[in-house]
């Protein structure tokens, strides 16, 4: 129990993160947080040892927020596979160049408020990957074996999750003076 | 190499070394095209701001709560 207590602690910012990443509401990630170390520690004995720990509790983080994100949308198919069928974002459009130090543009709060609200608009299936793979850093194979992806699933969906968070961005942090400059020629 | 091949490659250009031959046709793509150099360069930042901002904090009331919540549920199972 002690020990276990320890691997809380150890985890629980990350477990919160991803769940917040899937769910997109506090209420719902404390409840799954609660939820994916309750059930990891009742499968304590499962746990093989031959992956790493931290990526069999996301694992099960990852359903238990899937499953929370199905019974609020009731009678909505929820599943990493949704939506993800889109084009969206694998061609830039917006190619006006950033401002070169954006993150001076806005507070700091601020900023944290545009980039919960830009991942917010991707599929809960592009939010997922690039979270756990750019945000948490985990491998792309680590990815795929937690999700139950193909590598090749995890490249494409990852892609296309940052393309679009890019494109979504650039609406914030381009370069004020290219654009005044355009307005200014016409 | 297209606008639409090098895409397809960019995680290459973000992710890992690449391998010399692919990494010098992608540069040679770059050297002639603003957009797709655009493109790379804010993808990259897009990733790095994600990554150097927490924005999902959790707060340590709520950490506690939690700690409480699983304690006592465990010591039932
Ligand atoms: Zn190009």
């Amino acid at each position: 129990m002690e020990a276990f207590e320890k691997l809380v602690r150890q985890y629980d910012r990350q477990v919160f993160r991803i769940a917040q990443h899937i769910v997109q509401n506090r209420e719902d990630a404390e409840d799954v947080v609660q939820d994916a170390f309750l059930k990891a520690y009742e499968k304590l004995d499962q746990f093989q040892g031959n992956s790493k720990f931290y990526t069999w509790l996301v694992r099960i983080a990852v359903n238990e927020a899937l499953m929370r994100l199905r019974k609020r949308r009731t009678g909505r198919m929820v599943s990493i596979d949704e939506d993800v069928e889109t084009d969206e974002g694998s061609m830039p459009r917006d190619l006006a160049d950033w401002s070169p130090d954006p993150e001076a543009l806005y507070g700091q709060s601020e900023m944290a408020e545009i980039l919960r609200k830009t991942i917010q608009g991707l599929p809960p299936g592009f939010r997922v990957v690039f979270a756990l793979r750019d945000v948490e850093g985990l491998s792309t194979e680590e990815t795929a074996e937690t999700l139950g992806l193909s590598i090749p699933a995890v490249k494409s969906r990852l892609l296309r999750a940052r393309l679009q968070l890019r494109e979504r961005l650039s609406r914030y942090f381009k370069r004020r003076d290219q654009k005044q400059a355009q307005d200014g020629a016409k | 190499m297209t606008c639409t091949e090098f895409l397809a490659q960019l995680d290459e250009m973000l992710d890992q070394p690449v391998a010399a031959p692919l990494r010098a046709d992608l540069e040679e793509h770059l050297r002639g095209c603003e957009h797709c150099e655009i493109t790379l360069n804010t993808t990259r930042k897009t990733i790095e701001i994600y990554r150097s901002h927490e924005i999902y904090e959790l707060p340590e009331d709520l950490r506690d709560r939690l700690h409480r919540a699983i304690r006592a549920k465990c010591r039932k199972c």
